[in-house]
């Protein structure tokens, strides 16, 4: 009898335990993921304040650029007003960020004293290491993302999560985003 | 995939486990054999093993990299390293920002240490800063950076310091055995029994070092290919590991600063031997060709099941390098997107970054003159104003 109850009392032990590691697990997941999102934002707002330096710095040299020049900063604007408006809205904004930057670099290759400036040197690695960086932390975002969905979804910890009310996360798809844009080529 | 990779944790703890073992057992042969008293001699090793041990966790990484020279850098001493080592940082997942060091050395390697993931340090040499494109040195720092993520650093240290343990207990007992054994036997009068024991005792001083040595060559050589597998999953450009493996293999010049218990901390082997290609049990690291075969092999997939894919090709399906747990995920791509397409300087401003960066190190104040000379002020210069050569201006400090 005694033997029975302590049986019992055993398993039930074992049962809590292992609740409390998928539960544990979870939050863990869940934390990674808003980490990662946290991550994503510091790159972001680096390269926003990084755009101003830039512009500064080209404007001396590129007299004739005028329009590409408007479109980073316009491009940056943009990017800072969508911040609040949800991660789709954000990823469009970011990814035409990107876009006008990568146009300015390469207009940049056409001007050598710019080119030989240290000051236009060091912005350049700092903004494609931001971008890079941008993009990693994208990675590693929805990476994390896919890791507690996956444990949101099979079993056994999907009936934890439910009881739990852990969500399903958004995966962050800059490049998807920007790329069903068709790309719009003019004669004119 | 981002999970510990446990399977093979669990191997490499009962790896140390019997290194451990052998450690003490040599301790207690020795005991016996000199002292009559095998708990003292056990307990001698056991004692030498924990003050080694306490050591190598606390000032390991400071030992290491004082042994070698090397000198911390921050993020405005050398953007280049210092972002992409933030990159690989953010890749990874990994918490804190490591420690940045660069090893005045003009051979290329680089290697990790640190007790834990919060206590990294990475350390490259200028000589691999100087020869590696970007993409090259991402996919190198990504390896490293693996080696801290999986705590392979710690495993290594630990490693290290057992065999260095076992490797001095054995060379240090072997000479004074040679001396008193004959001594020791004939007072205390066992006959044949303590012949026996002795014997063995001169048997095992002899296979223990060696022994252990190959255990600790079959942990590091898995890690290698374990922290390769990583690499191009951070950098998810397989191509970069694979060509800055290659520039290493064909650079003659070794590293200066390193010993034996310290060369599986490298990327690559430091003591490995021009045109060795076949693989063999003495060797800390597989070898380069092969890595770079596999890497090559990845043909796109670059997850870690994609690596695992490659390394059974090579090796007509001999076992396999990662744990099922961890090949659940599907196909990952190759991603290289066009701004990240990377801004690398020509190899001779690449050269003049680094230099100008150790000059900086060193406590040298660069001064440009008007005509366009650089001059680097020694610390311990002590005028006041120098004269330009070229067109004689006058500088004051």
């Amino acid at each position: 009898m005694l033997i029975a109850i302590l049986v019992i009392i055993a398993i039930a032990i074992i049962i809590v335990l292992i609740i409390a590691g998928i539960y544990n697990g979870l939050v863990g997941a869940r934390n990674q993921v808003k980490n990662a999102w946290a991550q994503i934002d510091v790159q972001l707002k680096r390269r926003h304040d990084l755009i101003p330096n830039l512009t500064e710095t080209v404007k001396g040299y590129m007299q004739h650029e005028r329009g590409t020049l408007e479109a980073v900063t316009n491009a940056r604007n943009m990017a800072i007003k969508a911040v609040d408006s949800g991660v789709a809205a954000q990823a469009i904004a970011e990814g035409q960020l990107s876009q006008a930057l990568g146009r300015l670099f390469a207009v940049a290759e056409n001007y050598p004293d710019l080119k030989a400036s240290q000051n236009f040197l060091a912005l350049q690695e700092e903004l494609t290491s931001t971008e890079n960086k941008i993009s990693f932390a994208r990675q590693f975002y929805n990476d994390s993302v896919m890791q507690y969905n996956n444990k949101i979804q099979m079993f056994p910890s999907n009936i934890i999560a439910s009881m739990g009310n852990f969500k399903a996360s958004e995966s962050f798809e800059v490049t998807d985003a920007v790329e069903r844009e068709a790309p719009k080529v003019s004669f004119s | 995939m981002w999970e510990q990779i446990r399977d093979n944790q669990v191997r490499s703890v009962i790896l140390v486990t019997a290194m451990g073992v052998m450690l003490l057992l040599l301790g207690s042969f020795l005991g016996q054999t000199l002292l009559g008293d095998w708990s003292f001699g056990l307990i001698l090793a056991l004692l030498i093993w924990i003050v080694m041990t306490l050591v190598g966790y606390f000032q390991g990484d400071s030992i290491l990299l004082s042994l070698s020279k090397a000198r911390k850098i921050g993020p405005d001493d050398m953007p280049r390293i210092y972002n992409v080592v933030e990159e690989m940082k953010i890749a990874s997942g990994l918490d804190k920002m490591p420690d940045i060091y660069i090893v005045d050395d003009p051979a290329m390697n680089a290697f990790a240490t640190g007790r834990d993931k919060n206590h990294a340090t990475l350390a490259v040499t200028s000589g691999l800063l100087q020869k590696l494109t970007r993409d090259e040195l991402q996919g190198v720092v990504g390896h490293e950076m693996a080696h801290i993520r999986n705590r392979d650093v710690l495993l290594m240290a630990m490693c290290s310091v057992l065999l260095g343990t076992i490797v001095i207990i054995a060379w240090y007992g072997s000479r004074v055995l040679f001396f008193t054994g004959g001594t020791r036997r004939s007072s205390s009068g066992g006959g044949g029994a303590q012949i026996i024991i002795l014997l063995a005792a001169i048997a095992f001083m002899i296979l223990a070092p060696i022994m252990a040595q190959f255990i600790y060559l079959a942990i590091s050589r898995k890690r290698e290919y374990l922290a390769d597998a990583s690499s191009a999953l951070y950098t998810r450009y397989p191509e970069g590991l694979a060509s800055a493996l290659e520039k290493i293999a064909a650079s003659t010049e070794q590293v200066k600063s390193v010993n034996s218990a310290t060369a599986p901390m490298f990327i690559i082997n430091p003591f490995r031997k021009n045109g060795r290609v076949a693989e063999d049990l003495s060797s800390t690291h597989p070898p380069i060709s092969e890595r770079i075969r596999i890497l090559r092999a990845m043909a796109g997939n670059v997850s870690l099941a994609g690596y695992e894919a490659a390394y059974n090709q090579a090796h007509k399906g001999g076992g396999g390098i990662i744990p099922h747990s961890s090949l659940v995920s599907g196909d990952i791509t190759v991603q290289r997107d066009a701004v990240s397409a990377a801004i690398t300087p020509a190899e001779k401003e690449r050269a003049r970054e680094a230099s100008d960066a150790l000059w900086k190190l060193h406590n040298y104040r660069e001064i440009t003159c008007n005509c366009g000379l650089k001059f680097k002020i020694p610390p311990d210069f002590h005028d006041t104003s120098f004269t330009c050569p070229r067109c004689n201006t006058v500088h004051h400090l």
